[in-house]
């Protein structure tokens, strides 16, 4: 029985059709006419559009133009040695030149600690806390504004400006809003009637007028409210109104995350004999936040995004420095003004898609131990 | 004090709205005593083991837990809570800790046990209804029985002088109501006070020292297990026990 096989013969290779590059071409970017349609629309929009970008930022971009003359010739592109040039102005504003360090040991000093506490696997992170948000606000307060027993010479907050202003106006913000908006949203949903008209009624009348009213109350009410001489400083006026801006549409955002919890979840954890903060602390919100950490972030975002409106009350945040610095008879001319602009789109865009990314990477740290 | 109850419920009454749930209700549980509660849905039996650690409350008529009336202060609702373990219909445990934290986090933090301490307890309760090996996965990783298991166990690691079981098995599975009667069985037989509503009869049977049938917001019948199946003496018990013994 010769003829008959003792092994079975070696499996063809699957046809060209089902495998490799081919298939992945087919499956995913030519799988139907309308996919066809979305994809050859695509090419076509990358193609008209990247090789605009590659002349504006590189090929066509001046790196080096001590007056600016090159900037303003016909088709010029990105103005880089006008940015390089007013870098110092976008940071500082008009702080002293000969103080900046005293602002650069901030932005290092809290870089480093946010990038500690935002690090997933980072120890001791209970001392990270406390350093940023007991320790850090007053050092930096002291630093900034000066502390003659240090000879640190008083720098008033008139000349307070530039980039380290909007990423100080930020941050009190969001440090301030997230446990704000917390309350808010507990004494909104209190049993107590006291407690839950005075939230309700401060989140909705904060968030019912424009955030430029807010400023502007802060701005001209507050003065009124203190005696003459504890008048707030006219930056911690505007500091004030983002904090209530935000942490009333915070409390809404959280609001949402306790709304969608399990009544199971409160009745396990009283059954157990939690305390309401107990409960609310180490049960209901712990999870309620996991649920609106999109919203959160996107709290986050609108208000980093809205401190260029301070401006509107004479702080000049980095926006305001870039309208400044484009109106230098020395670097006047319309690709130069949009250079500007365009470096502080990237300035925001940086930022927020960052923000965007951690929430995402925490969003899936989060909710990887629950799922099956 | 052996002799005082460890409930006692005198004349309470309840409505929601319009709606009267519980209806002159007098009962007491002794000390060590099992007691199984059914009746038809809507009739209050859930209600009526939820007034006794206060997740709901009652409107008038005095409830008494291990000597400590129930009022609205919320320090005396607490600390009858301490004492008091509920394992619920749809387990309720946290989803976003772990077995081991979900069996520590009351006695940390309300009996004010060190870590180490209330980790060994965890580990013996978990032991005890057969899943140590559970303990560092999280709730969604475990099946509805064990997650029903773990539910006791954490209740138990409060050291509760009494437990009540709302349905325990209803949403389970038909297949793992065993493993969680058997757990519920061996706590009975150490002399657990405990309250239970549910439609396990032969739970009711072996272990019951009374059955309380529950209809339109009253104790319809309540007599010791043996002469309650034999010898129902209303109707409605009758009609009730023909139509889930088939």
């Amino acid at each position: 029985m010769s003829f008959v096989r003792t092994i079975p013969s070696a499996p063809l290779p699957p046809p060209v059709e089902a495998r490799g590059a081919v298939l992945w071409l087919r499956q995913n970017l030519l799988s139907g006419p309308f996919s066809a349609l979305f994809t050859f629309s695509a090419c076509a929009a990358l193609l008209w559009l990247v090789p605009q970008l590659w002349h504006y930022f590189v090929a066509d971009a001046v790196l080096s133009s001590p007056d600016g003359q090159a900037c303003r010739q016909p088709g010029a592109g990105m103005c880089w040695s006008f940015i390089a040039n007013k870098m110092e102005f976008f940071l500082y504003s008009s702080y002293p030149r000969d103080q900046v360090w005293r602002v650069n040991s901030c932005l290092v000093s809290g870089a480093v600690l946010i990038t500690w506490l935002l690090w997933p696997s980072a120890r001791s992170k209970r001392l990270g806390g406390a350093l940023f948000f007991l320790v850090y606000p007053v050092a930096c307060f002291w630093l900034l504004h000066g502390f003659e027993a240090l000879s640190l010479r008083t720098v008033p907050t008139n000349l307070w400006g530039g980039i380290f202003v909007s990423l100080l106006v930020s941050l009190v913000g969001i440090v301030v809003s997230l446990p704000g908006g917390i309350l808010l949203a507990l004494g909104r949903r209190s049993q107590l009637p006291v407690v839950r008209f005075v939230s309700t009624l401060f989140i909705e009348f904060v968030r019912g007028v424009p955030f430029i009213t807010v400023l502007f109350m802060a701005n001209t009410m507050l003065p009124l409210f203190v005696p003459e001489n504890w008048s707030p400083d006219r930056l911690v006026r505007p500091l004030i109104g983002v904090s209530l801006f935000a942490s009333a549409y915070m409390a809404e955002v959280v609001r949402g995350g306790l709304q969608a919890m399990d009544k199971g979840q409160y009745e396990g954890a009283q059954a157990l004999g939690l305390t309401w903060w107990q409960m609310m602390r180490l049960i209901i919100l712990p999870q309620a936040l996991t649920t609106v950490i999109p919203g959160i972030v996107n709290t986050f975002i609108g208000l980093f995004k809205d401190t260029t409106l301070v401006a509107v009350v004479g702080i000049a945040d980095f926006l305001r420095t870039v309208e400044t610095a484009r109106l230098d008879p020395a670097w006047a001319g319309p690709t130069i003004s949009t250079s500007g602009y365009v470096f502080a789109g990237l300035f925001y865009f940086v930022f927020c898609y960052g923000m965007a990314r951690y929430s995402l990477l925490m969003e899936r740290r989060l909710s990887s131990g629950r799922k099956r | 004090m052996s002799a005082s109850p460890a409930v006692e419920m005198i004349g309470v009454n309840k409505w929601y709205g319009n709606f009267h749930v519980l209806r002159d209700i007098d009962l007491n549980v002794a000390r060590g005593e099992k007691i199984v509660i059914c009746g038809p849905s809507g009739s209050g039996k859930s209600t009526l083991i939820r007034c006794i650690n206060r997740l709901e409350e009652h409107q008038s008529g005095r409830i008494i837990v291990e000597g400590t009336e129930l009022t609205s202060d919320m320090r005396r609702i607490d600390e009858i809570r301490r004492d008091v373990g509920m394992v619920f219909q749809s387990f309720n445990l946290f989803p976003h800790l772990s077995i081991l934290e979900n069996c520590t986090l009351a006695p940390i933090w309300v009996r004010k046990m060190s870590k180490a301490e209330a980790e060994d307890q965890a580990m013996h309760y978990l032991t005890r209804v057969k899943i140590p090996e559970q303990a560092h996965k999280y709730p969604a990783q475990l099946s509805g029985g064990q997650q029903q298991r773990v539910a006791i166990a954490r209740a138990l690691c409060m050291s509760p002088k009494i437990m009540l079981f709302d349905e325990p098995t209803s949403a389970l599975d038909p297949e793992m109501v065993k493993e969680v009667l058997d757990t519920m069985v061996s706590l009975a037989q150490e002399g657990m006070t405990m309250l239970v509503v549910t439609h396990e009869m032969n739970f009711a049977r072996q272990v019951a020292d009374r059955v309380i049938f529950m209809d339109g917001g009253e104790i319809v019948e309540m007599n010791e297990p043996q002469a309650f199946f034999s010898t129902p003496q209303h109707e409605r018990t009758r009609l009730f026990l023909s139509q889930i013994l088939g």
